[in-house]
């Protein structure tokens, strides 16, 4: 296990050694000095600048989808299929059934920032507990184990296939078994975490000062680990989209009449020949987003941890 | 080493019971009577009751979970209530498509990623390193599927270099087959490649910056054989863990590509047991699924251990 000097910005090296479970000891104290230290780290890194502008821009784009789609998703104009992307009054074309290309994207967009929010809650929920609890109390950690093994036996599309047959194809349910796809890696780097704050001087001067585990858990080990929690959250996203595009496409997920990135490709695939970008668009989309969270996700593990960057 | 050995194959083999309980509650919590599901069209009296029998609908829930498992341990998975073929001979013709399949890929996988992770690192900081990390993660962000229908648009119907879909088995005509596959292993091993190049990439620049290198290169030794010997000994440490790691996502993968392609494999029957409501054929292939990736990751970690030396202490001492 890694030890104390090999981290930074948290070492109050002396604890007052008051006794009593008042004594709360102060927290690390460098968390706004750090916390600018990051987001200028993050500034300088131009890749990481870019992914999070055209996240800012696709958050706004899905959120206001409403507002900007310049016609309803499901509009069908039986007077204009195949327009090509630059027709007046159609930005990025139709598709088969005249429907407006780039209204179905911006509200597609919404269903997959809905659906990568949704799994990386699910992951959340319960990889944080179960990370905490097997990196802090060496007892549960085997049977934690166990559980993580045997969620990884059961490949995320395996999963949807599983919960499709049982619950039927929803949004939910494509959310559901991409959130539980991810649980197992929420729960690694948790618990890596926790393992290593529990070694540092000022979570083993809270135990000798007498503080109950929750309090350890919850004062201690919680709010420094949120870093890497933060990280693993920000590469979730990415592949929750891409999981929820493959369910749809594959008619495991959203339902053909709401529009969905991975819907609209697999509508595509016949015309593709005739239109193709009615099949190129949508992936662009996809891609761009992806690609932009996954710029953003490494530039903010740079910037929270250099040293375990990838250089 | 045996010590850690025996602790992986109790804990593979506890979490290939969980595994089984787990698909056996699954089937339970089927919306309705299961017996009614597993019978498909025939819902007369008789094969509902024959169906109870085999399956032991009525019994307790722990006898039945034992036939269940016996059931299964004698290769009997029951019959498809489409075409009443016994599961596991449907298996046995689809597994071969998606092992070609996937040995293909990580061929793909291997040839592109290690090739770009060694370049990433033996060039660091120049604009090889550049490329091929934004090559890296364009890989990770292009969606497979996607990637299979423009290579179907413009490799195969526009330029005609490939077939579109189709499946022609090894036995039958080698190249035939070798040539259908082109396409569906590029697109599922382009992104595994990715996986494998960050890998790569950072256990050879952990290896170059180790005090053994240091000393080789002090030696004399030239960089081909340096980078050449090392790479190569690290490459295979990464493929194996790569094997073990994303066999989920290569089996998910499959599923994908082998739709988009048309291929007769185990993701095909997959998702036709999905969308006709085929319970049983649904069950074998979850629970061949999960235990093939139990019993690969054991072997994996066997192999991991046989490579590595270093494994094997660390797993020895706790």
């Amino acid at each position: 296990m890694t030890t104390s000097e090999t981290t930074p910005p948290q070492t109050p090296t002396v604890v007052p050694a008051r006794a009593g479970l008042g004594a709360a000891d102060p927290p690390p104290p460098a968390a706004p000095v750090r916390r600018r230290r990051v987001l200028r780290r993050l500034r300088r890194n131009p890749l990481g600048v870019v992914g999070f502008t055209i996240l800012a821009v696709a958050v706004v784009a899905a959120v206001l989808a409403p507002v900007l789609a310049p016609y309803p998703p499901a509009r069908v104009d039986f007077d204009a299929p195949f327009q090509v992307p630059g027709t007046v009054g159609y930005l990025l074309g139709t598709d088969d059934l005249g429907r407006d290309i780039l209204s179905r994207i911006l509200y597609g967009l919404r269903a997959s920032l809905q659906v990568g929010v949704l799994a990386v809650l699910v992951a959340l929920a319960v990889g944080v507990p179960l990370g905490l609890a097997a990196g802090y109390f060496r007892a549960l950690d085997a049977v934690i184990s166990r559980f993580t093994d045997l969620m990884l036996a059961f490949p995320f599309l395996i999963l949807a296939v599983g919960l499709a047959a049982i619950r039927g194809a929803s949004l939910g349910n494509a959310a559901l078994a991409i959130g539980i796809s991810q649980i197992p890696g929420m729960i690694r780097v948790v618990r890596s975490e926790t393992l290593r704050l529990k070694g540092l001087d000022f979570v083993a001067a809270s135990i000798v000062d007498g503080a109950g585990d929750l309090w350890v858990l919850g004062r201690h080990v919680l709010p420094n680990a949120l870093s890497a929690i933060i990280v693993q959250a920000t590469v979730t996203i990415p592949v929750a989209i891409l999981g929820e595009a493959v369910l749809s496409f594959l008619g495991l997920g959203i339902q053909p009449p709401s529009p969905s990135l991975g819907t609209m490709l697999s509508e595509a695939q016949q015309y593709a020949a005739q239109a193709p970008w009615t099949a190129i668009v949508p992936g662009l989309a996809i891609v761009v987003v992806t690609l932009a969270f996954n710029l953003f996700g490494d530039a903010l593990r740079d910037a929270l941890d250099p040293r375990a960057s990838r250089r | 080493m045996r010590a850690y050995l025996l602790r992986r194959l109790w804990q593979s083999a506890l979490t290939l019971v969980l595994a089984t309980i787990v698909v056996f509650l699954g089937v339970r919590a089927l919306p309705g009577d299961p017996a009614l599901a597993f019978a498909g069209e025939e819902r007369d009296p008789a094969s509902l009751a024959a169906i109870r029998a085999q399956y032991g609908f009525d019994d307790p829930l722990l006898l039945q979970y034992g036939t269940f498992v016996a059931n299964s341990l004698q290769g009997d998975l029951g019959r498809s209530t489409r075409t009443d073929i016994p599961v596991t001979e449907m298996l046995a013709a689809a597994l071969p498509v998606t092992l070609e399949l996937a040995v293909l890929s990580l061929a793909v996988a291997i040839v592109i990623g290690v090739g770009a992770g060694v370049l990433a690192a033996v060039r660091q900081g120049r604009p090889a390193e550049w490329a091929a990390n934004a090559v890296a993660l364009l890989g990770l962000s292009v969606p497979n599927f996607w990637l299979g229908l423009i290579l179907i648009l413009y490799l195969a119907v526009g330029a005609g270099l490939f077939p579109a879909s189709g499946y022609v088995p090894f036995t039958e005509d080698p190249l035939a087959n070798l040539h259908h596959l082109v396409l569906p292993a590029l697109v599922l091993g382009t992104g595994l490649a990715a996986v494998v190049m960050r890998q790569t990439r950072s256990s050879m620049l952990e290896a170059l910056g180790a005090d053994y290198i240091r000393t080789a290169r002090a030696k004399g030794l030239g960089p081909g054989a340096l980078i050449g010997r090392h790479a190569l000994r690290n490459s295979l440490v990464v493929v194996v863990t790569i094997v073990g790691l994303q066999l989920g996502g290569l089996i998910s993968g499959a599923v994908v590509t082998e739709r988009i392609f048309g291929l007769p494999g185990f993701g095909k029957m997959t998702l036709d047991a999905v969308f006709q409501r085929d319970y049983p054929v649904i069950q074998g292939v979850v629970l061949v699924t999960a235990s093939a990736y139990i019993i690969v990751n054991f072997l994996v970690d066997l192999a991991y251990s046989l490579i590595d030396p270093r494994i094997r202490v660390a797993g020895a001492a706790t």
